[in-house]
C-alpha cells in the first residue's frame, strides 16, 4: 500500500482552479518529486496535504487514513514534516532552538511540568536536545548550532529548516523546492542529503526547479500543468513525453 | 419616532466627527502600519487652536460666522496637519525599521507629550467655546428639530470626506498612497516616493483631526486637554470596525459606531454607552474578523 | 561565560540590596517599592502574553480588576483570608482570560489590540454600573481585610514589602523556568511566526490560549495582593491608562526578557517618584523620555536573547 495517497484532489481560489481532480500516489520510501510550470499549483497541492488549505473535493489518505480537514499540528504529528518555498525559520531564535521547535510535538511536559521541572522533565529536555543536535550534524549545521537562525546563509537555512523538520520524525518530508537559492555545491550536497534521507527509510515528496537534481534524487515525477496531472511515471520517461515537454516549452 | 430621529441625526453627526479622526488612524495605518496613538492628541490640539482663534482673532465677528469659520477650519487644519508631519520626522521616522510594538510605544509616547504640552499652556480645567458664534437657530423636518450646528457638522465633515475619496480615487498623489497601503516595497520599486506618500497622510490625516476637534468644540462647546483619548479610543475602534487601512471603511465605521453609541445611550442605558460601542465592535470582529470592508487577507504560505 | 557569571552575580547582588532596603528607607519609599512590586507582577504577567507569546494585549487591567474584586467580594461577604483568596483569584481571572480569549484569538494583531482594549473598559464599566449587584458601583469595595501568616498579620508597608516582592521572586523564578522548556519555547516560536510554529507539529490555537490563561492568572493574584494592600478597591484603579502602562513597561523594558521588565517597571514606576517636585511637568517629560528610549533602543532596555544552552559538546553524538 502506498504512504501518501491523493484521490481526486480539487481546490479552488474564487473562479481558478487551482489542483484540479488530482490523483497520484506517493510510495513508502520513495522519492516523489512534484514538476511543472509556475504556477501550476505545485505549492497548493503541498498546502493540501499539509492542511494549511482545504479542499473542495477529493481525498488524502496518509497510511490509509484520511488526514484532509484535520489541524496542521496534528497532520504533523501523524508523520509529515515539511519545509516552506519562502524559507520561514524562527529568524531571531537559535539554530538549535528551530530544531527544537520541531521536537515539540513528540515531547509530552505541559505547563505544570515546564514551571516545576520534576527530573521526568529534565530528561525530556536532555533527550530532545540530543535528538537535535543528532539532526543538525546529519544536515551539517553542527557547528552553527548556537548562532541565530536569520543569520546562517541562503542554503544553510534551507538545510536548517530539512533538520526541524527531521526533528518531528517524520514519515513522509515534503520539500518544497529545497534548492532554491543554493548554489551548485550545496545542490549537490542537497542530492547526497536526500539519499541519506532515503538511507534513513523516509519517503520524500519534493517540487523543484532543478531538473538535474530531480532527475538524479527521484525515482518518480508527477508533472502538473494548469492543476491537472499531464504525466507520471519514471523521470527518463516523464522527459521525453511530449506533453510535458509542450508544457514547458509552452511556458517559457 | 420624533426622539428616534432626534438621536438617529446626533448619532451620526458624532459619527461624522470620529469618521473624520479615524480617516488619520486608518491612512497612518495603511501606509506604515503604525497606529498613530498620538492623533487623538493632534485633535485636542485642533480644539483648542480653535478656541484660542475664536477668542483672539475673533474670526466669526469681523468676517461673518460662516466665512470666519471657514478661515478658522483653514488654519487650524494647516497648523494641526505640520504639527502632525512634525510628529512623523520627529517620533516615527527614526523606528520605521524597528520591531513594530516599539513604535507603538514611541506613539504612545508622543501622546502623552502633545497632551501635557497642551495641559502646560492651557491648564488643566475644561475650557469653554464661545456660545454666540453660530446662531440659535435649527431645521425643523415633520417635527425632529436640527440645530444648525449639527447641520454645520454634517456638511463639513461630508464635503472633508468626499474630497479626500476624490484625491484619494481620482489623483496621481493618491494612486500613490493606495498602492504604498498595499505594498510599499513594491510601491518603491514602481518609482514611488514613498516618504512623500507617507509625509502627505501625516498631513491630510491630523489635518482632518484637527477640524474634528474643532467641529468637537463648537458641537458640544467644551474642550478638555484629555478627550483626545476618550475620542481617539473611539475613533480607532471606528477604524478597526470599517476594517483598519481602509479609507472608505472609515467613514462607514464611524458613523454606525456613531449611531449605535446615540442609539443605545437612548434606549438601553446611557451607563452602558461605551460598553456598547466596544461589544458592537466585538461581535462584528468575530462574524468578521477583518472589519466590515477591511479584505480578508489569507495567511500566505 | 564570565561574562554570565558576573551577570548572574550583579544580579543577585541587586536581589540583596532590594531585600534590605527596607531597613534603611522610611515608610513613603518601602510603599513606592511596593508599588513597584505589584506593576512588577503585572508586566511580568503581560510579558508572558505581550513578551513571549507576541499577542498584543492592551486590556491586561481587566484581569487584574477580576481577581481584585474576586478577592475582595470572597473576603468581604464570605470573610474568606486574604492568602486563601489568593490562588481562587488566580483561579477566576486565569479563567475569565481563556474564555475571553476563546472566540478573538484568531484576529489579528491589531484588531486583537482593540479588542482587548475594548474588554478592559467593558469590565471597568462594569464594575461602575455595580454589575450583579456584586461590585458596590463607583465607590469599589471597601474593608478588606489584610493578610495574615502563620497568625501574624500583614500591615505595615515594610511587611508588605516582604509579602509582595517574596511573590514577586517566586513568579520570577517559575517564570524563567517556564521561559526555558517546552512551553516557553512553543510561545517563543509563535511570537516569531505562527505559521511556521503550527507547520512545526505546535498547537498554536492552544498555546496562545495557555498564554492568556497564565498571564491572566497572575495579573489576578497581583489583583488580590493589591486588594489586600489598599482594603478598598474601586473601578478607577482598573482604567485604560493602567493597561496602557503595563504594555508600556513590557515594550520599553524589553518583550519577553525577565530582567528587561522588572527594570522598566522601576524606571517607569518607581522613577518619576524621584521627580515629584515637578508635579505638572513630570508627565510631559515622561512622553518625553517614552519617544527619545524607544528611538535609541528600539528592542527595549534588554531584548530579549536566544537561550544559551550549557555543556552542549557533552550531547555531541
Amino acid at each position: 500500500m502506498s504512504l501518501l495517497s491523493i484521490r481526486n484532489l480539487t481546490k479552488t481560489f474564487g473562479g481558478l482552479t487551482a489542483v484540479s481532480d488530482l490523483s497520484f500516489d506517493v510510495e513508502e520510501k520513495s522519492v516523489v518529486g512534484l514538476i511543472g510550470p509556475n504556477g501550476a499549483g505545485k505549492t497548493t497541492v503541498f498546502n493540501l496535504i499539509t492542511g494549511n488549505y482545504q479542499g473542495d473535493r477529493g481525498d488524502i489518505l496518509f497510511d490509509g487514513a484520511a488526514i484532509a480537514g484535520l489541524p496542521i499540528h496534528r497532520i504533523v504529528t501523524l508523520g509529515i514534516a515539511r519545509t516552506f518555498q519562502t524559507i520561514r525559520l524562527f529568524q531571531n531564535m537559535s539554530v538549535l532552538e528551530n530544531v527544537l521547535a520541531g521536537r515539540h510535538c513528540r515531547m509530552k511536559s505541559g505547563l505544570l511540568s515546564s514551571m516545576f521541572k520534576p527530573p521526568a522533565e529534565k530528561r525530556e529536555e536532555q533527550e530532545a536536545l540530543r535528538f537535535a543536535l543528532g539532526e543538525l550534524a546529519f544536515v551539517g549545521l553542527k557547528g552553527q548550532a548556537t548562532q541565530k537562525a536569520g543569520s546562517l546563509s541562503y542554503g544553510n537555512q534551507r538545510l536548517l529548516e530539512i533538520a526541524r523538520a527531521l526533528a518531528t520524525e517524520p514519515r513522509l518530508l515534503i520539500l518544497d523546492e529545497p534548492a532554491g537559492g543554493m548554489n551548485e555545491q550545496e545542490t549537490e550536497a542537497l542530492v547526497g542529503l536526500i539519499g541519506k534521507l532515503r538511507e534513513r527509510g523516509l519517503t520524500i515528496l519534493l517540487i523543484e526547479h532543478d531538473m538535474s537534481l530531480v532527475m538524479r534524487a527521484c525515482e518518480k515525477l508527477v508533472v502538473l500543468e494548469y492543476g491537472c496531472k499531464i504525466a507520471e511515471g519514471p523521470p527518463l520517461e516523464v522527459k521525453s513525453n511530449p506533453k510535458v515537454i509542450e508544457a514547458y516549452l509552452g511556458a517559457d | 419616532m420624533e426622539e428616534f430621529f432626534q438621536q438617529l441625526t446626533n448619532g451620526l453627526a458624532v459619527g461624522c466627527i470620529y469618521a473624520l479622526i479615524a480617516l488619520g488612524y486608518t491612512m497612518v495605518y495603511g501606509v506604515l502600519k503604525l497606529i498613530n496613538f498620538a492623533h487623538g492628541d493632534l485633535f485636542t490640539l485642533g480644539a483648542y487652536l480653535g478656541l484660542t482663534l475664536l477668542t483672539s482673532l475673533g474670526l466669526s465677528g469681523r468676517l461673518g460666522p460662516l466665512l470666519g469659520l471657514l478661515l478658522l477650519a483653514v488654519l487650524v487644519m494647516g497648523f494641526v496637519a505640520l504639527t502632525g508631519a512634525l510628529l512623523e520626522r520627529a517620533a516615527y521616522r527614526p523606528l520605521r525599521q524597528s520591531p513594530r510594538l516599539s513604535a507603538v510605544v514611541s506613539a504612545l509616547g508622543a501622546s502623552i507629550f502633545l497632551q501635557n504640552t497642551i495641559m502646560l499652556i492651557y491648564g488643566a480645567r475644561i475650557h469653554v467655546y464661545p456660545q454666540d458664534i453660530l446662531p440659535k437657530v435649527a431645521l425643523e423636518i415633520g417635527g425632529v428639530s436640527i440645530p444648525l450646528v449639527r447641520i454645520l457638522v454634517f456638511v463639513v465633515s461630508l464635503l472633508l470626506m468626499g474630497a479626500l475619496f476624490l484625491f484619494i480615487q481620482r489623483t496621481r498623489l493618491g494612486t500613490a498612497i493606495r498602492a504604498a497601503a498595499i505594498d510599499q516595497a513594491a510601491a518603491r520599486l514602481m518609482g514611488i516616493n514613498v516618504d512623500q506618500v507617507i509625509l502627505i497622510v501625516f498631513l491630510i490625516g491630523p489635518g482632518l483631526g484637527g477640524v474634528a476637534g474643532l467641529l468637537v468644540g463648537l458641537y458640544y462647546g467644551q474642550v478638555n486637554f484629555t478627550m483626545g483619548w476618550v475620542y481617539g479610543l473611539k475613533a480607532f475602534t471606528a477604524a478597526i470596525l470599517g476594517g483598519i487601512g481602509n479609507i472608505p471603511g472609515a467613514m462607514v465605521g464611524g458613523l454606525i459606531l456613531g449611531v449605535i453609541e446615540a442609539l443605545g445611550a437612548a434606549y438601553i442605558s446611557v451607563a452602558w454607552k461605551d460598553a456598547i460601542a466596544f461589544l458592537v465592535l466585538i461581535v462584528i470582529l468575530i462574524v468578521r474578523p477583518t472589519g466590515i470592508l477591511g479584505e480578508r487577507v489569507a495567511d500566505k504560505v | 561565560m564570565i561574562d554570565a557569571k558576573y551577570k548572574m552575580g550583579g544580579f543577585i547582588a541587586l536581589a540583596m540590596l532590594l531585600a534590605v532596603s527596607p531597613l534603611f528607607l522610611n515608610a513613603y519609599w518601602v510603599d513606592v517599592l511596593n508599588s513597584v512590586g505589584l506593576y512588577a507582577l503585572l508586566a511580568l504577567s503581560l510579558n508572558v502574553i505581550l513578551g513571549d507569546a507576541g499577542l498584543y494585549n492592551m486590556g491586561h487591567a481587566a484581569f487584574f480588576a477580576v481577581g481584585a474584586y474576586t478577592a475582595a467580594y470572597l473576603n468581604t461577604q464570605f470573610g474568606v483570608p486574604i492568602l486563601w483568596a489568593l490562588p481562587i483569584s488566580g483561579i477566576s481571572a486565569g479563567l475569565f482570560g481563556v474564555v475571553l480569549a476563546r472566540p478573538v484569538i484568531h484576529l489579528r494583531g491589531d484588531y486583537l489590540l482593540i479588542v482587548t482594549v475594548g474588554v478592559g473598559e467593558i469590565i471597568r464599566i462594569a464594575l461602575i454600573n455595580n454589575v450583579f449587584g456584586v461590585t458596590g458601583g463607583p465607590n469599589g469595595i471597601f474593608g478588606i481585610a489584610r493578610p495574615e501568616l502563620f497568625g501574624f498579620r500583614i500591615r505595615r508597608p515594610q511587611e508588605f514589602f516582604y509579602l509582595i516582592w517574596g511573590f514577586v521572586a517566586v513568579t520570577v523564578f517559575l517564570f524563567a523556568r517556564l521561559k526555558n522548556s517546552r512551553f516557553g519555547r512553543a510561545l517563543d516560536c509563535l511570537r516569531e511566526d505562527p505559521v511556521a510554529a503550527e507547520g512545526s507539529g505546535i498547537n498554536t490555537g492552544r498555546y496562545q490560549l495557555l498564554a492568556f490563561m497564565v498571564g491572566a492568572a497572575w495579573a489576578g493574584m497581583a489583583g488580590c495582593l493589591y486588594a489586600s494592600k489598599m482594603t478598598i478597591i474601586s473601578p478607577e484603579s482598573f482604567s485604560f491608562w493602567e493597561s496602557v502602562l503595563i504594555f508600556i513597561i513590557v515594550i520599553l523594558g524589553g518583550a519577553g526578557n525577565i530582567a528587561g521588565v522588572i527594570l522598566g517597571t522601576f524606571l517607569i514606576i518607581g522613577l518619576p517618584e524621584l521627580f515629584r517636585g515637578f508635579a505638572s511637568a513630570r508627565m510631559w517629560f515622561f512622553g518625553l523620555a517614552m519617544m527619545i528610549m524607544m528611538i535609541f533602543r528600539t528592542e527595549g532596555i534588554l531584548p530579549h536573547r536566544p537561550r544559551i544552552f550549557k555543556n552542549l559538546d557533552r550531547l555531541l553524538p
